[in-house]
């Protein structure tokens, strides 16, 4: 199992190498969002608005990002994974190729946007953990949603209803959790943000495991 | 349901659905309440907007459990039954929307304050809004049912850990929490006990009464129709 989920995960660098200009759009998406924020804003003094902003950028990029990672599978190509791999597999290895994915873009949307509006974290260690465990919750919460959403006719409008609430608690939790980092609070405030949010993590992922063998069998 | 106990055409459950409620209303109003600091007398709002939030719960917790149970089992009547709980669980949350707002103009002064307990109450119905759009969106019946319950018990595990936890992480205004005069055990005393307990019963009646009437008239048109 280990070694399709390895050879899965290969598969979709292989092909996103391949479809370059996907990736760049992607990259070129946040970018021009924080750009589009940076000329709205010009300059956030409000700590919880710099804050805010940062991960409304962070979800509207991970739904476009992790929304074609079913959609992009045809019919056909479903099917031929069907013969070939084991269902958990398939979301295992969706989920921490989407993982990997989130993981670009928070570099890039975190550079981007402290490079525009500036950046006031003072802990920041702290505050690239809290940007890991949020991407890492969005991506396994998206690729399930988006394993959804493929199979009900690759609907964009669908993926966002459908993911916006229940990204909520992460969201929250998040925001605070980065706040924290934010202010440069000492790191035992902070625990409780850490171990919760690595809970509902664990949650999401137990969820996606336990569920997708139901969601694709057609 | 097997209607074998009925009296003058309604069975016996609904009988007691109908007491519980006229009870729950005429006692609600008249009964003598504890005079708690900024609650006084809306705290007679507990016998209807908890009570109801309490039936909404039970009804999603149905939900999901028929969701759970057409998982295993692949029987479209399941499906029926999960959806119908559903509709009624988002009818009893908007009841309790209101119920809630209303009171809140009463005692904060807004209709709606940034509250973690509010915010995960609305959460909930975008949930179920966008689960009724997730079904209106398929045309083929195993694949609505099947996508649908997948996506219930996905999303109503995770509305569970936002309505439960996050709102003991911060500070909120709704009695019970930050050192607000609540509706916890210890200041619900035992007269206000005794119309609680049969509204919660009565209004999950109801709900449950509205759900068969619904599940009925689905079913008598699925086979109207094939």
């Amino acid at each position: 199992m280990i070694n399709q989920v390895r050879y899965l995960i290969l598969k979709e660098i292989k092909l996103e190498w391949k479809q370059k200009y996907a990736f760049q759009g992607l990259l070129l998406y946040v970018v021009s969002t924080v750009f589009v924020c940076y000329l709205s804003f010009r300059q956030i003094i409000d700590l919880p608005t710099w804050n805010a902003l940062f991960w409304i950028i962070q979800v509207f990029a991970g739904v476009n990002a992790v929304a074609k990672s079913f959609m992009q599978e045809s019919r056909g190509r479903m099917l031929y994974y069907y013969t070939l791999t084991n269902s958990r597999s398939l979301i295992l290895a969706k989920t921490i190729y989407s993982l990997l994915l989130m993981l670009v873009l928070s570099a890039f949307n975190l550079f981007f946007y402290s490079l525009f509006i500036g950046n006031p974290v003072q802990d920041f260690p702290l505050f690239i953990i809290a940007v890991v465990l949020g991407s890492s919750g969005f991506a396994s919460v998206l690729s399930m949603v988006s394993a959804i959403a493929s199979k009900a006719g690759n609907n964009a409008t669908l993926m966002s209803i459908l993911s916006f609430p229940i990204l909520i608690p992460l969201l929250m939790t998040t925001i605070r959790f980065s706040k924290n980092a934010m202010d440069g609070l000492a790191w035992s405030v902070s625990w409780q943000y850490m171990i919760i949010l690595t809970a509902l993590n664990a949650l999401v992922f137990a969820l996606s495991y336990l569920l997708f063998p139901y969601l694709w069998r057609d | 349901m097997s209607n074998k106990l009925s009296v003058a055409g309604l069975s016996w459950w609904k009988w007691i659905c109908i007491i519980l409620l006229f009870y729950t209303v005429i006692q609600g109003i008249l009964i003598p309440v504890p005079r708690l600091p900024i609650l006084h007398e809306t705290i007679r709002n507990l016998f209807f907007h908890v009570t109801m939030w309490f039936a909404m719960i039970i009804l999603m917790m149905s939900s999901l459990v028929y969701a759970i149970r057409y998982l295993r089992n692949n029987d479209l009547d399941l499906d029926l039954k999960s959806e119908q709980c559903a509709y009624t669980g988002i009818f009893l949350g908007i009841l309790g929307l209101i119920t809630g707002s209303i009171w809140a103009k009463n005692t904060w002064g807004a209709w709606w304050v940034n509250d973690a307990k509010l915010n995960g109450a609305a959460a909930t119905m975008l949930v179920y809004l966008a689960y009724l759009i997730l079904r209106g969106s398929l045309d083929d019946e195993h694949k609505r049912a099947r996508l649908s319950a997948v996506y219930s018990i996905f999303a109503f595990t995770l509305m569970l850990v936002f309505i439960m936890i996050l709102p003991r992480l911060t500070d909120s205004l709704h009695p019970g929490n930050g050192g607000n005069p609540g509706f916890s055990s210890y200041d619900l005393d035992n007269r206000m006990r005794t119309v609680f307990y049969p509204a919660v019963i009565g209004w999950t009646l109801l709900a449950v009464w509205l759900t068969e009437i619904r599940v009925r008239m689905k079913r008598y048109k699925y086979q109207h129709e094939s």
